[in-house]
């Protein structure tokens, strides 16, 4: 991963380091912190391709309030990667287009 | 924080709700000392102000209930109901007796062909990679703007061991102090005035950027110089986010001076709606510690409302207050907040505040 190791003002105190899937590969990343900053370290800079010109996009504002770094987390789409904390084993998949929201089971109409 | 630190104190329950993993808004990733008086805890770290912040409210146990990761969505008119949504699917409602929108800003963009490629990112969300989570942004960074927050975040990377290529500014003078310039300056990174970004290069990511002279009419002249950089990193201003503002009917102002839409506000920063108030760069862009200072005022004025503070105390708790705020907008800089501030400040309707 790609993190500062000397800082003259910061100590960066990371959490449990944990594993997690980017597009079916293996990665490792720090509990608790964002998804898009998990990625970031590993050197990936594409979350997703928009629906009309099927441009790459990574993240912008990183404060969750642009909508640029959507993607699919365990299979829900326009997740907040920039606000949304990686968790153990989470599959995280780059968004293309849309996304389509997962309908709620047969019997379970809530 | 400030607001709910100021109401607590007072005796009000108060709830905090915040979209980022922690609180703190942008404190917890300025690593510099700030400016100001004492009282605004001068020469102090940003991130250890939010700290200090923290342990307030600590204080306070069970006065202050806190929720991240949780976004306020939405402001129900009709009966004040907030809907607020935990992490991406957990939705419940909230009907506050009175609200304060302290929602900040967000990063501008500015148009220039390929400027949605992944690696031209706000300055905010590159502070959050390397100050927040050490995570290292890129080789080589071109800054588009020469305000406070482009200076102060050039320094930054310079101080995580990045490279910055160049800062560019449109305007013919370096908008930010003097002192933060004179920083970078002597560590060796340009600050091209009068000079853009034209293009930003690369297929799938930022592999280089154009950048070029502006003539006075704001059309490109001069030759093209290329940039290698993997990051554009753009400091071209914020917009106040303020959606929650407009759902509640609260009456708004363009005002170019708080850069962009913001509400019509009295001297205690409650909003045309009687249960709304407002403080921070939502009220209109400036600085974190008059933001600070606003929201002890809006938390005060709160408490108030609600019957926990004496009318003589509140009195002279707000002019304390406004003593300061005065102090931190009677610069030369402050010129512009002045006459935004002015545009949007009505009298108060019950005359308490002087």
């Amino acid at each position: 991963m790609e993190l500062i190791r000397e800082h003259p003002v910061l100590e960066f105190r990371h959490g449990r380091l944990v594993k997690f899937t980017f597009e079916g590969r293996e990665m490792e990343g720090f509990e608790g912190e964002p998804i898009a900053m998990a990625l970031h370290a590993n050197g990936i800079r594409v979350y997703r391709e928009t629906p009309e010109m099927k441009r790459p996009r990574g993240f912008f504002c990183a404060i969750g309030k642009c909508s640029s770094c959507f993607m699919v987390v365990d299979g829900v789409p326009n997740v907040r990667t920039c606000i949304t904390p990686l968790k153990e084993g989470m599959r995280i998949e780059v968004q293309r287009g849309k996304g389509k929201i997962k309908l709620n089971h047969e019997g379970d109409p809530k | 924080m400030s607001a709910a630190a100021e109401a607590a104190f007072f005796g009000a329950k108060v709830m905090i709700v915040d979209s980022d993993l922690r609180l703190g808004g942008q404190l917890i990733k300025q690593t510099h000392k700030f400016f100001g008086s004492a009282f605004e805890r001068a020469g102090t770290r940003g991130f250890v102000i939010s700290d200090m912040l923290l342990d307030e409210l600590k204080g306070y146990g069970d006065r202050v209930e806190t929720y991240t990761n949780c976004t306020a969505l939405g402001y129900y008119k009709d009966d004040g109901v907030v809907s607020c949504m935990e992490g991406e699917e957990n939705y419940f409602k909230v009907l506050p007796k009175k609200i304060l929108v302290a929602t900040g800003a967000q990063e501008r963009l500015i148009p220039f062909p390929n400027n949605d490629l992944p690696g031209v990112y706000g300055a905010g969300a590159v502070q959050t990679l390397m100050n927040v989570y050490g995570v290292v942004p890129g080789k080589r960074i071109l800054m588009v703007g020469a305000g406070n927050i482009g200076l102060i975040v050039s320094y930054q990377l310079l101080q995580a061991g990045v490279e910055v290529a160049a800062i560019v500014e449109a305007m013919p003078r370096i908008g930010g102090y003097w002192v933060h310039a004179a920083k970078v300056r002597r560590l060796g990174v340009p600050i091209l005035l009068e000079h853009s970004i034209k293009e930003a290069l690369g297929k799938d990511v930022v592999e280089g950027a154009i950048i070029q002279q502006i003539s006075p009419g704001c059309g490109f002249i001069g030759e093209e110089i290329h940039v290698d950089c993997d990051v554009i990193c753009m400091a071209v201003g914020l917009n106040p986010t303020c959606e929650l503002l407009w759902q509640a009917g609260c009456e708004m102002k363009y005002i170019p001076q708080l850069c962009g839409h913001v509400a019509i506000r009295d001297r205690s920063m409650r909003t045309t709606n009687p249960n709304v108030w407002v403080a921070g760069d939502a009220a209109g862009i400036e600085e974190a510690s008059s933001a600070m200072v606003e929201g002890r005022i809006a938390g005060l004025s709160m408490a108030h409302e609600l019957g926990y503070v004496e009318d003589k105390e509140y009195r002279e708790k707000s002019a304390l207050y406004w003593e300061r705020l005065n102090a931190l907008r009677n610069g030369e800089a402050s010129a512009k907040i002045r006459e935004g501030i002015a545009q949007v400040l009505m009298e108060s309707s019950g005359g308490m505040e002087r």
